[in-house]
């Protein structure tokens, strides 16, 4: 059973003190990992640690040794709103997001008009305070009408409330309007967040470009469409000394790349989406279209070279890239279907698989989506220090579950991890303190 | 009159999706009864009983004149009721999705449905939504055309006697061609050696995975081969884009008498077909005296005959439409 919180509708919430008893406080700012109580009052951190003084009125929330961490911040989401309402809301997507232990969502451009133009920044805030459940924080669109040709209004959409701006889906292809957007953003501090991929050099690909292609039949993207606009990208950032954040990386060669470009003293951002840490080419098996999508999934050898950048801290960030799409675009012959897969409700669960395995920490991996995200985006939270917004997540890290398509609660069900088993279940989102999600065993 | 085929092995699968999907046994029971066929389709009286009642339906989404009358004459000659289901002009082309064809159909309870279309994999998802009914793959995008490479073992096996250690040529588009990647299925399956010849932008990547020499020589690749089979260039595909153009092509790539001296004295030229004479193959090659192009065509019926039978014997209600005797 899932039992979601009602939107606020602009009204402020003043929930009762709570208290979280007896949890496993893993706090990825800091690093650390201890056992304690924590207390939530007036929607902020008030107390952590081991003897936390309990107010008369606090609710109290046994929590038997389960994580309790901040929320997480997904940096890259598809929300539907406005224009594709039929694929996602905004209530619908912070729903999925409160089951995932999202907090907060960082909303794509991507939308029908897309996000370019500071009263659509607007329109979107006011939209999410009155029907979502979690924070939601727009990413403009880079250029007017994500055409590719024409800088937005950078600083006005700042002010507006974008959090960064991005090309979209597809990558800025004209160079000097690249180095411009790098140069003109740095003024202001806003991040310029690129899709990594030459669309000449992907021509008509439709999964990696490799041995599973071939016999499938399919036109095959290869690595370099990557890493030829990823390696300009960083020649770019070197040049113009602007924020620049690769949204999202899927090659063994690209996190060689970005790690390359550090060592030359280039200070860039990148990103990966929970897909490409989780599953590769293989995973599409007989043409599943649900696993088709942008950029596509890669080798075994590319996903492990992935996990070990996130471990070694050369992607900074993990992205659910939750991107809704319906039955009718999604099953239709493979090359023909569209891309795209959701993911904020599956990305905590799936991202476990990665502490499980034993190739990354509980701190680190939550900190590639929570106080990492809160930092490049300069949002607060990412951190259990006390004064902080009461935005948490409680899970359970080891109970396991299947995951359904039909009862996952986003409004498209094209989920790369359908029957999937999954080790890992939330049990509480908390947004300012209060509780927006909660699990009931049925 | 029963099947000259009627002992052999039942075919254990469904649908005919594609040769990835069989075992060389399964290859070797088809390649047997479709050879029994090729043996009574030269003698007179061709109407048969085995299909009688049953709904054979041609549906093409890519336009080919060969392949579906192939099809259509060997569900004629089984006694199927066969229709064409004209696609090009249909429904399809107003929008209407895979996915509803197949439910259109499904309610017209065909029996067998051959399937063509331009994606990959589209034939397979066309499989998973119809009911009762056996779909066999007459061409999905560049993935396979496994009645295509059966009907070419079947046709070098009655030359040849064998496929088993033979040295087989496969020369030209190997990217785009279903038709390649069926025949390096079923022929690396049946223990033949295959060369795969052809320039770098038409071959997929990493193909010498599929148990193949590469070659970029077709001298070098024809030499002492017992087969040579030319893969047609689309028309598209020769004016800049992968190859600079057709005069180019055929100058290093086409197939004439000097270079197919290269290849065993006794070597056969195949030809899926239709072809392009003087782009992939010389007119002198394609009607000398090495071509079995036309035994193709006539194995083609054939083995389509075979495939038709096998599936149809696997049918739910197989047994009650069938009389004994019959």
């Amino acid at each position: 059973m899932k039992n979601f919180a009602e939107p606020l509708l602009g009204q402020r919430a003043n929930p009762k003190p709570l208290l979280f008893r007896g949890a496993r406080l893993v706090d990825p700012s800091a690093g650390t990992e201890t056992p304690g109580d924590l207390l939530v009052s007036g929607g902020k951190i008030a107390a952590s640690g081991s003897s936390v003084t309990t107010p008369a009125d606090a609710e109290i929330i046994d929590c038997n040794g389960a994580v309790l961490a901040p929320g997480l911040i997904d940096m890259q989401a598809h929300a539907g709103e406005p224009g594709l309402e039929h694929l996602e809301t905004l209530a619908s997507a912070s729903m999925a997001a409160a089951a995932g232990g999202v907090t907060t969502i960082a909303c794509m451009p991507c939308t029908n008009p897309p996000i370019d133009d500071p009263a659509l920044v607007d329109f979107l805030l006011r939209r999410a305070r009155d029907t979502a459940i979690v924070n939601v924080v727009p990413i403009a669109a880079a250029t007017r009408g994500l055409a590719g040709s024409e800088m937005t209004e950078i600083g006005l959409l700042k002010e507006a409330g974008a959090v960064a701006v991005s090309s979209g889906r597809e990558a800025i292809s004209n160079a000097g309007l690249m180095r411009r957007l790098l140069t003109y953003a740095r003024d202001f501090g806003v991040m310029v967040i690129n899709a990594v991929e030459d669309k000449e050099l992907a021509g008509g690909g439709v999964m990696n470009e490799s041995e599973a292609a071939t016999r499938l039949g399919l036109a095959g993207i290869p690595v370099a469409a990557e890493t030829v606009m990823l390696d300009r990208d960083l020649r770019l950032a070197a040049l113009t000394g602007g924020r620049y954040h690769a949204g999202q990386i899927s090659a063994a060669e690209s996190a060689e790349a970005v790690r390359a470009a550090r060592k030359r003293g280039v200070s860039v951002t990148c990103g990966v989406a929970i897909a490409h840490l989780t599953l590769n080419e293989y995973d599409i098996g007989a043409y599943r279209t649900f696993l088709k999508m942008h950029p596509p999934l890669r080798s075994e050898d590319d996903r492990q070279a992935l996990v070990a950048a996130l471990a070694d801290g050369t992607i900074d960030v993990i992205v659910s890239n939750h991107d809704p799409q319906d039955v009718d675009t999604k099953r239709q012959p493979f090359a023909e279907a569209s891309d795209g897969a959701i993911g904020l409700e599956t990305l905590l669960p799936a991202a476990l698989r990665l502490y499980h395995s034993g190739d990354i920490t509980l701190p680190a991996l939550l900190a590639a989506m929570s106080s990492r995200p809160a930092k490049l985006l300069g949002l607060p939270g990412g951190t259990l220090e006390t004064g902080n917004p009461a935005d948490l997540v409680l899970f359970d890290p080891d109970a396991p579950w299947i995951v359904e398509a039909g009862s996952l609660s986003s409004k498209s069900k094209n989920t790369p991890y359908e029957d999937a088993r999954m080790q890992g279940r939330i049990l509480r989102t908390i947004v300012a303190g209060r509780t927006v999600y909660e699990y009931a065993p049925a | 009159m029963t099947s000259p085929a009627a002992d052999f092995a039942p075919f254990p699968k469904t649908h005919l999706l594609g040769i990835s999907d069989l075992s060389p046994l399964d290859i070797e029971n088809l390649l047997d009864r479709a050879n029994a066929w090729a043996d009574r389709n030269a003698l007179p009286d061709n109407k048969h009983a085995i299909l009688r009642g049953r709904t054979h339906i041609n549906l093409f989404f890519e336009a080919s004149t060969r392949t579906q009358s192939s099809f259509e004459i060997a569900g004629k000659r089984l006694g199927a009721d066969v229709m064409n289901m004209s696609v090009a002009s249909s429904s399809v082309k107003k929008g209407e999705t895979l996915l509803d064809t197949a439910v259109t159909l499904n309610a017209m309870r065909p029996d067998l449905l051959v399937v063509r279309h331009h994606g990959s994999g589209a034939v397979e998802l066309l499989a998973r939504k119809v009911a009762n009914c056996a779909v066999i793959n007459a061409g999905d995008g560049s993935h396979e055309h496994p009645t295509q490479a059966l009907l070419d073992a079947l046709t070098i096996r009655r030359h040849k006697g064998r496929i088993q250690g033979l040295r087989v040529a496969i020369c030209g588009d190997i990217s785009h061609s279903r038709v390649a990647r069926s025949n390096i299925l079923s022929l690396t399956a049946l223990g033949a050696e295959v060369h795969v010849i052809g320039p770098a932008t038409l071959m997929p990547p990493s193909i010498e995975r599929m148990g193949v020499k590469v070659f970029r020589s077709i001298d070098e690749g024809l030499e002492g081969c017992d087969v040579v089979m030319m893969l047609r260039l689309q028309r598209e595909r020769m004016a800049g884009a992968y190859v600079p153009s057709s005069r180019e092509f055929f100058h290093y790539y086409g197939l004439d008498a000097k270079r197919l001296a290269r290849a065993k004295p006794d070597a056969l030229v195949m030809h899926p077909g239709p072809m392009n004479r003087g782009v992939e193959i010389d007119s002198a090659v394609a009607d000398g005296e090495h071509s079995v192009i036309r035994d193709q065509v006539e194995m083609g019926v054939a083995v389509r005959m075979a495939v038709l039978e096998a599936l149809a014997e696997n049918l739910d209600h197989a047994k009650d439409n069938r009389k004994p005797g019959e």
